[in-house]
């Protein structure tokens, strides 16, 4: 071969070798190395979040509570982002320059291909102003949502409220991602997965610039979003309402439940706050202010508190001592001004003396309660203090005091009923008798309980001897609310027949007894006041139910340093039980004085 | 008379197929890579694709002149026409219009024109005329300066234009000065002075050295009967070291920032997916997720949703890999493999060396173009903006690379009116 003739073949090999080349290192990049198909998808399919609109709740006779609103989030994509003039952008969203800096670096950090939240729930005219000019400031978009509307500005605590979900939450619940809403109290919280319903998912495609092409395969991928449930409250928007009115300038709270279902018909905590704070761009704020505000807004009284039930707790202690067979109708005890007689204590007021059960019930006699405790606690067929202890106990927290009742509420607390660890710690194991706690008896001591756990005591009483778990929702969407746990009877440990003469005492007690001044024509009320010693001046307390045949409302008010349960309590529960049952009020005397009323001791 | 039957008489047939199919895929992947829904006519002049049915329809007509055009006038007229060309390259140094920071352009209206294309066909044309002097040889020190002449000018007023790419495209004529009786150690040379550019920039440079100071002992040790080898072994040794420890101030003192970052994206050194490396990530996805048989036709997501830059420009072979896969990206590059064997093939056959080093001009020119613009979108060559031939969307390399080709068909025609 001449040499041209083999130059010309080096000449040909070398372009051979680079087009071969060129052709594996395609091959390897088209066939063998799938990242690139992965890399490409990532780069025009964009996942957009499809929000359902929240359920909406109502009360039980179909009255609006909480309904939705759209808001609109500017949401952006760092990467994208191309402002030309960020003086022009600041001022149409309402930021400085600075914030805008902060702001991008935050989403940044977030992600720089995924869009995250820049300003949140923009006002209609900022969203206005900005849609107009919105081509202006390529990566920035705005997302529409919905944010929580309180029809009515009450039942704050019970309602709840939303707000973003935490990252502790984003970290091991897929659903939720950052910026997200999700119930943080009350109904919000506990039906979160019945009101959120379900997010759609849409696959949009996208250009190099993040606009919008149109959905990826005529959206076959795409899923809609699911509309939460809406929710019937068990709750009467009226009597609610009502309670908080009576409610103001005063704190304390009032739990009202229907005997026959458990449900809850009013849960009032004083004070109370307009739940449409806790919305929108000025939550934050709002919050902080409800937050360190000294008499504690947030603060659920009605269902977290742990009051001394006070006198209201002679009913369970008569309903006990009847059970374990050493007291009767007919007994009776002796009253000269306390227990032990002549000036102990506890000490009594005056009234007529002795006094059988009925009305030592109606006169709230301390001293009879005192014999009763006893009786209760140094039954012969107990060998030591801690058995017949442990008894009453077991007694008492059938009643749902001292334990959580499983409210369909968050956080709710066991509440104080001590226990004998509890004794021997304060006395020395074996150092402490009946007499030494003695004031349990009567309903003081370490006893607390909530105004809802006092209710629902009176539930009980009023289905002579058992009860409904009590609950806030009625109905999910269409469905009547139909959980095992809310419709199942709940037994005390005492019999239904020891329920008759304590009816009989408490119905005397508002007829002729401690809470006569508020007797009311026609309705026949069953209750019981407590005046409840603590720190300070006594708390005010009443329990009681209507109307004594076929009972409709069971209720209980505590007034914080109210004094007399007549003072306050008393009162405040009879309007109530008026209101619900009949609709309008006979005793307008009391209502103007209750509505007027102010109790707030000086806030340390 | 024998050319009287006409122009289309004993043109090869192949090659214009080859130009007529490369030229069709092409304005396809230029329609495909401009097309969206409101620009999705075939014939709409503000377009991209429109436009290039201009282009095309010129080059039809340039090539129908060229073929009618007698053979003898190319190579009578060949320094006459590079001298022209080289007039032009200073002219627009003068009033050309800056684009992209190359002073490249002639605007006229809204017809743009860019002379460094057309150089590289007329300086082939000088370099032919040149080379085929019949007292020419290549081994003589004078040839070899007067043919670096020829193209360093071009070269230099390219360079001048800040057209770095364009001014690469002459070290392709290598390929020409080889066949044409050049040592085969310049390629072996100029292989070699990139494979040590690579590794010094890769390597640490005192490890090199002394690789290939292991590297010569070894040689050493198996010729060393022959005294004179270890005068030539320590020759290569000492410019290779020197080279070695030149690379770093060529590479931080002669070239420019854009430069050294594209350098060092195809390295791998740098990955700035935002700025520099942008082009060259999204053009390997585009490409990489076509995958076997391709997107389809209009259908490629980083084509339609114009992730790639430039893509009926410097990018337009992102558009063959997406939209038709490697089917696609077999096909074109067969294509370019078929046409440089036939032109290469039809060098060979003729009985002049003027057309023969012409043809040789051309299949390097198009191979060199291929090679660094294919290289480019796949990872395998720096970012250099020259064009993909055929392909690639504008006025100028088009009409350039069809009157390279359409000459070379004309002299290939000729060929048998020569007398040897």
């Amino acid at each position: 071969m001449n040499p041209s003739g083999n130059r010309k073949l080096i000449i040909i090999g070398i372009f051979l070798v680079v087009g071969l080349a060129f052709l594996s290192r395609l091959f390897y990049i088209q066939i063998i190395d799938k990242s690139y198909k992965l890399s490409a998808e990532n780069n025009f399919l964009h996942h957009v979040t499809q929000y359902p609109s929240r359920g909406m709740i109502y009360d039980r006779k179909g009255k609006l509570l909480v309904y939705n609103e759209p808001i609109y989030d500017l949401m952006v994509t760092p990467k994208l982002v191309k402002v030309i003039d960020t003086m022009e952008f600041c001022r149409l969203v309402g930021i400085s320059k600075e914030e805008f800096d902060k702001k991008l670096r935050l989403a940044k950090k977030y992600s720089k291909d995924i869009p995250s939240p820049f300003e949140k729930q923009l006002s209609k005219e900022t969203y206005g102003a900005l849609m107009e000019k919105l081509d202006d400031f390529s990566g920035f978009f705005v997302q529409s949502r919905t944010v929580r509307r309180y029809a009515e500005t009450i039942a704050a605590h019970l309602l709840g409220d939303i707000g973003d979900v935490d990252s502790s939450i984003t970290k091991t619940n897929r659903y939720y991602k950052d910026g997200d809403y999700i119930g943080k109290s009350g109904i919000e919280y506990t039906y979160e997965p019945e009101l959120r319903g379900k997010k759609g998912s849409k696959l949009m495609m996208v250009d190099v610039r993040g606009r919008q092409m149109g959905s990826y395969e005529n959206g076959i991928y795409d899923t809609l979003a699911v509309k939460g449930e809406n929710l019937t409250a068990s709750l009467d928007a009226d009597l609610q309402s009502y309670g908080e009115a009576l409610m103001q300038n005063k704190i304390g709270g009032i739990a009202a439940i229907e005997p026959s279902t458990g449900e809850i018909l009013a849960m009032v905590s004083a004070p109370s706050y307009d739940p449409n704070l806790l919305v929108g761009r000025e939550r934050a704020k709002n919050y902080e202010i409800l937050l360190t505000d000294k008499t504690r807004p947030l603060y659920n009284r009605a269902l977290l508190s742990a009051y001394p039930p006070g006198s209201t707790f002679k009913i369970i202690m008569a309903l006990i001592a009847q059970q374990e067979g050493v007291l009767g109708p007919e007994t009776r005890y002796p009253c000269a001004g306390g227990y032990p007689p002549g000036g102990g204590k506890p000490a009594c007021h005056h009234h007529p003396s002795p006094l059988d059960l009925a009305l030592a019930i109606s006169y709230s006699c301390n001293s009879y309660f005192s014999y009763v405790f006893k009786s209760v606690m140094d039954q012969k067929k107990f060998t030591s203090t801690e058995e017949s202890f442990e008894n009453w106990r077991k007694h008492v927290l059938s009643f749902g005091y001292g334990r959580k009742l499983g409210v369909d509420l968050p956080s709710e607390l066991s509440g104080g009923v001590p226990t004998i660890e509890h004794y021997d710690k304060v006395f020395g194991e074996g150092h402490w008798r009946s007499s030494t706690i003695l004031s349990l008896g009567i309903g003081q001591g370490e006893m607390g309980a909530s105004p809802l756990k006092m209710a629902n005591a009176m539930a009980i009483v009023a289905n002579h001897g058992y009860y409904y778990i009590p609950h806030v929702i009625k109905a999910i969407g269409d469905k009547q609310f139909q959980f095992e746990k809310y419709t199942t009877k709940n037994y005390t440990t005492v019999s239904p027949e020891h329920f008759f003469t304590v009816i009989e005492g408490m119905y005397d007690a508002v007829e002729s007894g401690t809470a006569s001044a508020s007797k009311i024509k026609d309705i026949e009320i069953c209750g019981k006041t407590g005046t409840a010693e603590n720190p300070g001046k006594s708390h005010s307390v009443f329990f009681g139910f209507a109307p004594k045949e076929n009972p409709k409302i069971a209720i209980a008010v505590m007034v914080e340093h109210g004094g007399w349960g007549a003072d306050w309590a008393a009162p405040i529960a009879i309007l109530m039980i008026e209101k619900y049952l009949k609709g309008n009020i006979s005793r307008p005397d009391i209502e103007k004085r209750m509505l007027d009323g102010v109790v707030l001791p000086a806030i340390k | 008379m024998r050319d009287s039957k006409g122009i289309l008489q004993n043109i090869d047939w192949i090659t214009v197929m080859l130009y007529v199919i490369l030229v069709a895929m092409g304005w396809t992947c230029i329609y495909a890579a401009v097309y969206n829904e409101e620009h999705n006519k075939l014939f709409d002049f503000t377009q991209n694709h429109g436009k290039q049915m201009i282009w095309i329809g010129g080059s039809i007509l340039i090539a129908l002149f060229l073929l009618i055009i007698d053979g003898k006038f190319y190579s009578a007229f060949s320094y006459l026409i590079y001298g022209i060309t080289l007039a032009l390259l200073i002219v627009v140094l003068l009033v050309g219009r800056r684009v992209k920071g190359s002073q490249s352009w002639f605007e006229i209206g809204s017809f743009k024109l860019q002379p460094a294309e057309f150089a590289k066909f007329t300086t082939t044309l000088a370099l032919a005329k040149f080379l085929s002097n019949q007292n020419i040889k290549l081994q003589e020190t004078k040839t070899k300066l007067r043919a670096a002449i020829i193209l360093l000018i071009p070269i230099t007023l390219i360079l001048a234009q800040n057209d770095t790419g364009s001014a690469l495209v002459y070290f392709s004529f290598i390929f020409v000065l080889y066949r044409e009786g050049l040592s085969g150690n310049y390629l072996l040379l100029g292989f070699a002075a990139i494979v040590i550019f690579i590794l010094s920039l890769l390597v640490d440079k005192i490890t090199l050295v002394i690789i290939f100071s292991s590297f010569a002992f070894i040689i050493f040790m198996l010729a060393r009967k022959n005294k004179r080898n270890i005068i030539s072994i320590l020759a290569v040794l000492a410019l290779v070291s020197g080279m070695i420890f030149s690379v770093d101030y060529v590479f931080n003192h002669v070239l420019q920032e854009h430069q050294r970052t594209r350098i060092n994206v195809l390295l791998g050194k740098e990955t700035d997916y935002k700025d520099k490396g942008w082009n060259v990530h999204q053009s390997m996805i585009a490409i990489g997720s076509g995958g076997f048989w391709g997107k389809g036709f209009l259908k490629g997501s980083q084509t339609q949703f114009d992730f790639v830059p430039k893509q009926s420009t410097d990018f337009i072979f992102c558009t063959v890999g997406e939209e038709f896969g490697f089917v696609g990206v077999f096909v074109v590059i067969s294509l370019f493999m078929v046409l440089l064997g036939r032109i290469i093939f039809l060098a060979e056959r003729q009985r002049s060396p003027y057309s023969r080093i012409y043809g040789y001009g051309i299949a390097s020119i198009l191979f060199f173009h291929m090679m660094v613009n294919i290289g480019m979108t796949i990872g395998l060559a720096p970012v250099i903006g020259i064009p993909l031939p055929f392909f690639t969307y504008g006025g100028s390399s088009l009409w350039s690379f069809t009157m390279m080709l359409f000459v070379f068909i004309k002299l290939d025609a000729y060929r048998l009116q020569i007398l040897r």
